[in-house]
């Protein structure tokens, strides 16, 4: 789950980790006196303005902006809002700026990277860290892969004090500053409480890009990009304040709540599949005979029929899909629920596409019976090439 | 026994009195496993009714896993926990000395698996999953939730992260004849107990196992490290498959694991890293059957 900057700040600052006096604003009004507070409190005329969504590359398009004064914040705010971002995270449509995030400026000196994430290969978390701060990190690790300094930490220990200074004389943190002792001290201080916010609050990735030094020699985290473990949401009640719907698929939002795995994809071939591995490979294999998958949803093994008619009304109430593939083999799943669940949506809905049912598994011939008694206009197939073959041809016409 | 677990493996079920974990118990049971304890906190001392292929049987339950180890020798686990307690529940196993654990819960907390995966490296116990419909050799001993009747005892190792997709190969396999040794099902979490190369391992070791498939998905890294164990050390014949080619990058495809980010651990990589240690890949998952036999 994807949170916004400033949602992760106010995270961050829960944690004692240093960062710039900050405002959301949902309005313009709002925007311009987040401005007026902040250039009164900080006794700065540098304010900046910044788009929250949650795909990164802001800057890039244009939706991070500085402005000197409360009116030219309001003058950029009044761009910023509203607008279709693109950048090269989001769709190539973009993605509407519905929330800003003012916040001081800082005289920055340095740049620096640094991130933790759940790195697979040792089953750490993993604290990475660079001088290239403020660039994209894909690029450093594919030019100049030495650049990035990785430390793993032991969920024994959590993070301990000493990678974190490792960290700090590595990337020569006190250099050039009035007082590197305590630079290197407060980089130090804020690495760490990272490294705990990241395991308490159930993070899966955690960048701050850039991590600034200021001519003053203060530590600062100018970003903030966190997303956080789905699998921890139960143990996690304040997470749902952070959902912005805005930036969900509405489709995807409402597979959740009735606890389906739903991903909107562009095609319009729709899928109905238990379990994620078999459902992504009708996808691949949909794909492989010339057709587009819709969607990727996982029934998962559990479902009860109400669960499976909610599915494939999902699927029937998308206008872009031109036809349907039933893709199931049933373990725990019952073909016989599927089966009742499919012909019940589509007798309240009504079949207008082509629909190709492949049953295997368990009850799997209670399943074909009903679906042969249901009168509905279903083609069945015996294996999965077969359905995919079938419902591509259905489609194509 | 091919590898693992086979006919005197003796089973408890960790959480047996919740929905999930009865209903499976009882198919296990059906199937022929050796089900010796059930273990839910506050129902010990209760009988857990089953029908065995030999007839009735009543599997005693207990509060804590130590207990029920101690008092019948239970050497297997098969965890039914909820999500917020089942990492505690690998470690109270761990803890009461059982070699297997075979967790099948989707949806721990990755934070929680990573304090189990330390636990892993200084204990004797081994784990599968979790996020996975656990391991069977077919005739012999069921632990999990795939469906016995589509098993027929054979000479093909199966591994795979993905559950249905399992079923689909093994669905395969059995048509064209070709019976299985040991399937085991190794999840989709990022952090998990035993991976590809611990399984080929186990099957290059197995004397009952002629020929292996993976079946792979997008996510992390795993098969490539998997395919350059497999150029260096195996000696019989690998089949593979890795789900996931229309996938888009950066979202979850259902397992935690499934996901592609930063451009890595995409399909087309760990296909051609596959394709490049000699392990023949299926080009459709409707052709998993054909691949293997292809080798044979």
């Amino acid at each position: 789950m994807n949170i916004h900057e400033y949602q992760g700040k106010q995270i961050f600052a829960r944690y004692g980790i240093p960062i710039s006096q900050g405002i959301p604003a949902f309005t313009v009004d709002e925007a311009a006196k987040a401005a007026e507070k902040i250039i009164a409190d900080t006794k700065s005329e540098v304010v900046v303005v910044k788009a929250q969504i949650h795909a990164g590359g802001r800057g890039k398009g244009g939706g991070v902006k500085v402005a000197k004064g409360a009116a030219a914040a309001k003058e950029q705010a009044q761009n910023i809002l509203g607008m279709q971002l693109i950048t090269p995270q989001t769709r190539p449509t973009g993605q509407k700026v519905n929330r800003l995030y003012i916040e001081q400026g800082q005289d920055i000196k340095r740049e620096l990277y640094v991130a933790l994430v759940v790195d697979r290969e040792t089953r750490r978390v993993a604290l990475m860290a660079s001088t290239e701060g403020g660039m994209d990190i894909e690029e450093v690790a594919a030019h100049t892969p030495e650049k990035i300094l990785t430390q793993f930490i032991d969920p024994l220990l959590g993070l301990a004090p000493f990678q974190a200074r490792k960290v700090a004389y590595a990337l020569k943190v006190g250099e050039g500053t009035p007082d590197p002792k305590a630079t290197v001290n407060e980089f130090v201080k804020l690495v760490l409480a990272l490294g705990e916010l990241f395991i308490k609050e159930d993070c899966s990735l955690l960048e701050v890009n850039p991590l600034v030094i200021t001519g003053a020699g203060r530590v600062v985290a100018l970003d903030a990009k966190l997303n956080l473990d789905e699998n921890a949401e139960a143990r996690h009640p304040e997470w749902e304040a952070l959902r912005d719907v805005d930036e969900e698929d509405p489709v995807e939002l409402e597979a959740k709540k009735t606890g389906l795995s739903y991903v909107s994809l562009d095609g319009n071939i729709g899928c109905l599949v238990n379990g994620a591995g078999l459902a992504m490979s009708t996808m691949d294999i949909i794909k492989h005979y010339g057709g587009e998958p819709a969607n990727f949803l996982d029934v998962g093994g559990g479902a009860n029929k109400e669960q499976v008619t909610k599915a494939f009304k999902m699927i029937l109430s998308s206008p872009k899909v031109k036809g349907i593939f039933v893709n199931i083999f049933g373990g725990i799943m019952k073909c016989d629920v599927i089966a009742d669940g499919v012909v019940a949506a589509t007798k309240e809905l009504g079949l207008t596409v082509p629909l190709v049912v492949r049953l295997e598994g368990t009850n799997v011939e209670q399943g074909k019976e009903i679906l042969k008694n249901s009168g509905l206009a279903i083609q069945t197939a015996d294996d999965m090439g077969d359905g995919a073959r079938k419902i591509v041809a259905a489609v194509k016409g | 026994m091919s590898v693992l677990v086979g006919k005197q493996t003796k089973v408890l079920f960790q959480g047996i009195t919740g929905s999930a974990g009865s209903f499976h118990a009882g198919q296990c049971i059906a199937y022929g496993t050796n089900v010796v304890a059930g273990q839910t906190p506050n129902r010990g001392g209760q009988l857990f009714d089953g029908t065995a292929p030999a007839g009735p049987v009543q599997v005693p339950v207990f509060d804590t896993v130590d207990e029920a180890v101690k008092k019948t020798g239970a050497n297997t686990s098969c965890i039914f926990v909820p999500p917020l307690g089942a990492a505690d529940a690998i470690l109270e196993a761990f803890d009461a000395g059982i070699e297997l654990v075979v967790c099948i819960t989707e949806g721990i907390p990755v934070m929680d698996m990573i304090k189990v995966r330390r636990a892993l490296e200084t204990s004797k116990s081994k784990l599968i999953g979790p996020n996975c419909p656990g391991i069977i050799t077919p005739g012999e001993c069921k632990i999990g939730i795939m469906p016995g009747h589509i098993h027929m005892a054979g000479k093909i190792g199966v591994v795979s992260k993905s559950g249905t997709l399992t079923y689909e190969a093994v669905g395969q396999l059995t048509k064209l004849g070709l019976g299985q040794s040991t399937c085991i099902g190794i999840g989709g979490d990022p952090a998990a107990g035993l991976d590809f190369i611990d399984v080929l391992e186990l099957f290059n070791n197995d004397p009952g196992t002629e020929a292996v498939i993976m079946m792979g998905e997008i996510g992390g890294n795993a098969e490539i490290l998997a395919a350059e164990w497999i150029k260096a050390n195996m000696k019989k014949p690998v089949a593979g498959f890795i789900a996931g080619v229309t996938a888009p990058p950066g979202k979850r495809m259902g397992h935690a694991g499934a996901i592609i980010s930063g451009g890595k651990g995409t399909a087309e990589e760990k296909i051609e890293a596959l394709k490049s240690a000699g392990v023949k890949v299926a080009p459709t998952p409707a052709d998993l059957g054909t691949t293997l036999q292809s080798l044979l």
